[in-house]
């Protein structure tokens, strides 16, 4: 339910321990901080694909107020934002009927790592230890 | 200079594949255009007006001469055997087919280059100082900044769709050749207290609708910190940035509504979260970047050859460009050398692929095998022995490179415009040409010293009119193109926005406007005073007046008005 709803009725919600929240892209995610351990679902609205907020405010739930519960994209959620929606930490989408489910988790895997820390990964400075794989790729087109 | 490794490679290529398949998808229909728009623009490709438009990412301006051959390449197989350099540090195709990219991105990568996010909302291009690591006046090298930077920002999964574009500029030097005020972010590298390094942070700045100049936020940043305090930004700026509306959605605007203490207050508060974890910068990383930008194997030269003062004396003409288009070097005995892109006849920052081929052999032969951008559309040949200058010269002579114009009236900054452009409210080569066809003589230019002449073809300023000493702005009056000048801008240390003197102008009019001002800068002058430095002293009005008062006209000015008038029926 959005987040206001959820606020209104708070404690009853949290003793049934079932309720979700989505966010808004506006919303404040500081709102839910006292509460972060007990919500098992809270979604991010994306009203507009490229309307980014949504990453950012999951970036702040997960690394700043500690969130472990499932994350879920809603609203115009599409294949070829998979990837780095699941790199800020989100592990579940809604995508739109219309789309094919199969088709579109490919996405997630468009890129097999990347330089920054993430929710999936340490910075590549981080990771001295990364061991290349052994010579090159070769020129092969893909 | 940045070499790859497997796991550079490894992303670009899956990038080229992402893209492939995109572009696949669109094609097939499967891919709505609105859909398929901003993950192009993320990978430099625009529709534009007569084709489209690839931008290729030159990150901080720098190329290896292999990289330069592999660009003639492209241009030669793919376009029209030709490419632009930017204002952004960056190279633009005018032609490619659409169905090609994926390709175009394949060969690319084979020489660890891409069009990654140079265009869209998200962080385009680091750019610095043309003259970085080289110059006499550094106080650190930019380069290892710029390449930390490039890589957080690449690929950055958080800030891929923000309200607006985003651009960062890094700079190293007591003199700001980065034109750090005009960015979204300017990071200046300084030294604190204990000799260690640091950033001082500027935010907001930018031109367009609303030119702005940049606010420092924060004195000093330790180094270590740079990626989380640029994470503040950016989600503040994400979180916060208007998206109601694209001519206010840039930071600038943000800042401005919030006020500069309180934005700062704002990042600080974000940064104070992020302080010291997982995306602090350990030493290690700090000196593994270094370590692809250490001084080349520089010969002990002697700081004045005789063979180099011989052919300063006996040809005018080489003395001349070494005047203009010749740096000095922290080095003794090497100089840096500006190859002038700006030739009458050619759009400002065109280069065909023999030239590239050609700069490339000379960089090979004489530099290094590195090349530079500047971000006036110049090319830059770095670490050049004083000793074969001459020989330099001779071969840029062949080449049409070695026009000595550099700082001067007809190195003038110009955006594709209405040529090429589907933005552009009007043409702007046609206009730059007019104008250096009108100031061709290199006496009188000479004369006049150095002056910056920028012009954009529409409010989006590619061009960066508002800081040039004189801009011009192309504008739609009424369906038809004319022109806005404004005088008195300027970047770098002493930054300043231009003025507008008075109500625009037909194209047939702006050579008879530009003699009009520069013969009032050169009646007014004293001593060394530049032009912008006599528009400082007395304002705009005594331009003003002589622009538009009929008084001055004389009868040579009036047959030439009806000269350019004539010509302009014929023109194209």
């Amino acid at each position: 339910m959005p987040l206001a709803a959820w606020q209104a009725q708070r404690a009853v919600l949290i003793a049934r321990g079932e309720a979700g929240v989505w966010l808004a892209p506006d919303d404040d995610p500081a709102a839910l901080a006292d509460d972060i351990e007990r919500l098992p679902l809270i979604a991010i609205e994306f009203p507009q694909f490229n309307d980014g907020r949504g990453y950012s405010l999951a970036r702040l739930l997960r690394h700043r107020y500690g969130f472990r519960g499932e994350l879920r994209a809603i609203g115009d959620v599409q294949r070829d934002q998979l990837y780095y929606l699941g790199q800020c930490g989100f592990d579940a989408f809604a995508l739109p009927d219309t789309r094919s489910a199969a088709d579109a988790l490919a996405g997630l895997r468009d890129f097999s790592d990347g330089y920054q820390a993430t929710a999936q990964r340490r910075a590549r400075f981080a990771r001295p230890d990364l061991v290349e794989p052994p010579g090159d790729l070769g020129c092969v087109r893909v | 200079m940045y070499r790859y490794d497997a796991f550079d490679h490894r992303l670009v290529r899956e990038r080229v594949a992402q893209f492939r398949d995109q572009t696949r998808r669109f094609l097939a229909g499967e891919l709505a255009e609105d859909d398929f728009r901003p993950l192009r623009l993320q990978n430099g490709l625009y529709i534009q007006k007569h084709a489209p438009m690839l931008r290729i990412s030159i990150p901080y301006g720098l190329l290896a001469s292999r990289q330069l051959r592999a660009l003639a390449s492209i241009a030669r197989s793919y376009d029209r055997g030709y490419g632009h350099f930017t204002t952004r540090q960056n190279l633009q195709l005018n032609w490619p087919r659409l169905e090609d990219v994926p390709d175009i991105l394949a060969e690319l990568a084979d020489v660890d280059m891409h069009a990654i996010q140079t265009s869209g909302n998200c962080v385009r291009n680091i750019t610095t100082d043309h003259f970085a690591g080289v110059a006499h006046d550094k106080i650190a090298d930019p380069r290892p900044y710029c390449e930390l930077v490039r890589q957080w920002a690449a690929l950055n999964p958080e800030f891929a769709y923000l309200p607006r574009k985003f651009k960062i500029a890094v700079a190293g030097a007591d003199n700001d050749r980065a034109a750090l005020l005009i960015h979204d972010v300017g990071l200046a590298l300084v030294r604190g207290d204990a000799g260690e390094i640091g950033f001082r942070v500027a935010v907001g700045g930018g031109l367009g609708r609303t030119p702005i100049l940049g606010h420092v936020i924060r004195e000093f940043l330790p180094r270590a910190e740079i990626l989380n305090y640029l994470d503040a930004i950016l989600r503040t700026y994400n979180r916060f940035g208007r998206r109601d509306n694209k001519w206010k959605a840039r930071i600038k605007i943000l800042v401005k509504e919030r006020g500069v203490a309180e934005f700062a207050r704002a990042v600080e508060d974000e940064w104070r979260h992020w302080e010291g974890g997982e995306g602090t910068v350990p030493e290690a990383e700090f000196d593994r970047l270094a370590a692809f930008f250490t001084d080349p194997a520089y010969a002990k030269l002697t700081a004045d050859d005789a063979g180099y003062r011989a052919a300063l004396a006996d040809n005018r003409a080489f003395e001349r460009w070494v005047g203009r288009n010749v740096h000095p070097h922290k080095v003794a005995g090497y100089a840096i050398v500006t190859l002038s892109l700006k030739r009458i006849g050619v759009p400002p920052g065109d280069v065909t692929s023999a030239q590239m081929d050609a700069i490339a052999d000379l960089a090979d032969a004489y530099s290094f095998g590195e090349i530079g951008v500047s971000h006036e559309q110049n090319l830059v040949l770095r670490d050049v022995p004083q000793a074969r200058l001459f020989d330099v010269w001779t071969r840029l002579r062949a080449l049409g490179l070695a026009t000595p114009n550099i700082g001067l009236l007809t190195d003038i900054v110009c955006c594709p415009g209405g040529d090429f452009c589907s933005l552009a409210n009007a043409k702007s080569i046609p206009i730059a040409d007019a104008i250096a066809r009108r100031f061709d003589d290199l006496d009188d230019l000479h004369d006049i010293g150095e002056l910056d002449l920028n012009m954009s073809g529409c409010m989006n300023a590619c061009g960066q009119h508002h800081i040039g000493h004189i801009g011009i702005l192309g504008v739609d009056k009424n369906g038809a193109e004319f022109y806005q000048v404004t005088i008195g801008g300027a970047q770098g240390n002493d930054a300043a926005l231009g003025k507008v003197i008075g109500p625009s102008f037909a194209a047939s009019e702006m050579p008879d406007v530009i003699e009009r001002l520069i013969e009032t800068y050169l009646e007014l002058r004293h001593d060394d005073e530049r032009f912008v430095d006599v528009v400082r002293r007395l304002g705009i009005e005594p331009f003003k007046e002589r622009v538009y008062g009929t008084t001055h006209s004389s009868s040579r000015d009036r047959r030439r008005l009806v000269d350019a008038a004539a010509r302009a029926g014929t023109d194209r």
